[in-house]
């Protein structure tokens, strides 16, 4: 469960990122498919080449939904029902326990690189919380 | 039978010279414990582990987290034989320990995490991606022998 500061930390984590948004988004799923390729197999209608525009644009609508659950993390079920209606009717990814999972790790490995030792024990474990509770709202209508 | 290109190779041993075993291995274990709280019951004789900051600075914690690191180095001595390597270890874990392999792939993304903060943008994707497949591979053949 995200404590009050879990929230804080997330909040000012991601203030640190400050216009970064859109690198962290395409470096996130560029490693992600690079370290676990089967991940690739859902985008078979991408240019998925380093720099690719459409990585650069799917990497910027993951950030900014990342960004608006963070803006809403009281009610992440409501403020994500139409990318949990997306994900389990439409896209239908492989349970989020799996794949958001990769992606998770990567946007860690990202922040990680970018902050260093701010990356704290403390900001690490509210970043995970953060990112599973993410996986299970998307997953909530699968079945 | 698994296959390490040249390139592969070099950016595990590459890197691995410039780990501080003790640091990383004491960084990575107590990443597990505060991240995984639950990962805490098998170390309930370790003392303080009431906090992160208990965590951190707690010597018994320090201490097997470079004897768990270390042994990673034997794994790299070895990329071609991880299952021979990791035999004995994977009985201690199971018939002694008693510890559930989905925790070695929990600190295998642990110590991925702190290799990144530590390394920044030296950890390329490329670094990642072959690290991801080594913690994978280690993880695996520590699995390997239970039953």
């Amino acid at each position: 469960m995200l404590t009050a500061e879990d929230k804080k930390l997330i909040q000012q984590i991601w203030g640190k990122l400050g216009g970064a948004e859109e690198d962290v988004g395409a470096e996130t799923l560029w490693r992600m498919f690079h370290a676990y390729p089967p991940t690739k197999t859902y985008f078979p209608h991408f240019d998925l080449s380093q720099g690719s525009d459409q990585i650069r644009g799917h990497g910027k609508k993951v950030v900014a939904a990342l960004g608006t659950a963070i803006k809403n993390m009281d009610n992440l079920s409501q403020a994500l029902s139409e990318l949990s209606n997306l994900h389990a009717y439409n896209l239908r990814v492989d349970p989020p326990r799996f794949s958001l999972q990769f992606l998770a790790q990567c946007l860690q490995v990202v922040l990680a690189t970018r902050l260093g030792k701010e990356y704290s024990p403390e900001v690490h474990s509210a970043v995970d919380k953060f990112m599973s509770a993410v996986a299970s709202v998307l997953a909530e209508k699968y079945r | 039978m698994v296959h390490w290109t040249a390139e592969e190779k070099q950016l595990i041993t590459g890197l691995w010279a410039k780990v501080n075993v003790e640091e990383c291995g004491a960084e990575a274990l107590a990443r597990l414990l505060i991240v995984y709280p639950w990962t805490q019951r098998f170390f309930s004789n370790f003392g303080n582990l009431s906090s992160p900051t208990a965590i951190m600075g707690n010597p018994r914690v320090r201490a097997h987290g470079k004897k768990v690191l270390t042994s990673f180095g034997e794994a790299i001595k070895n990329l071609d034989n991880l299952k021979g390597t990791y035999a004995k270890l994977s009985e201690l874990h199971c018939d002694k320990l008693h510890v559930d392999p989905e925790n070695f792939r929990l600190l295998g993304d642990i110590l991925i995490i702190v290799l990144a903060a530590h390394f920044a943008k030296d950890f390329t994707p490329a670094c990642q991606a072959t690290w991801q497949k080594l913690v994978g591979l280690v993880a695996h053949a520590l699995a390997r022998k239970y039953h």
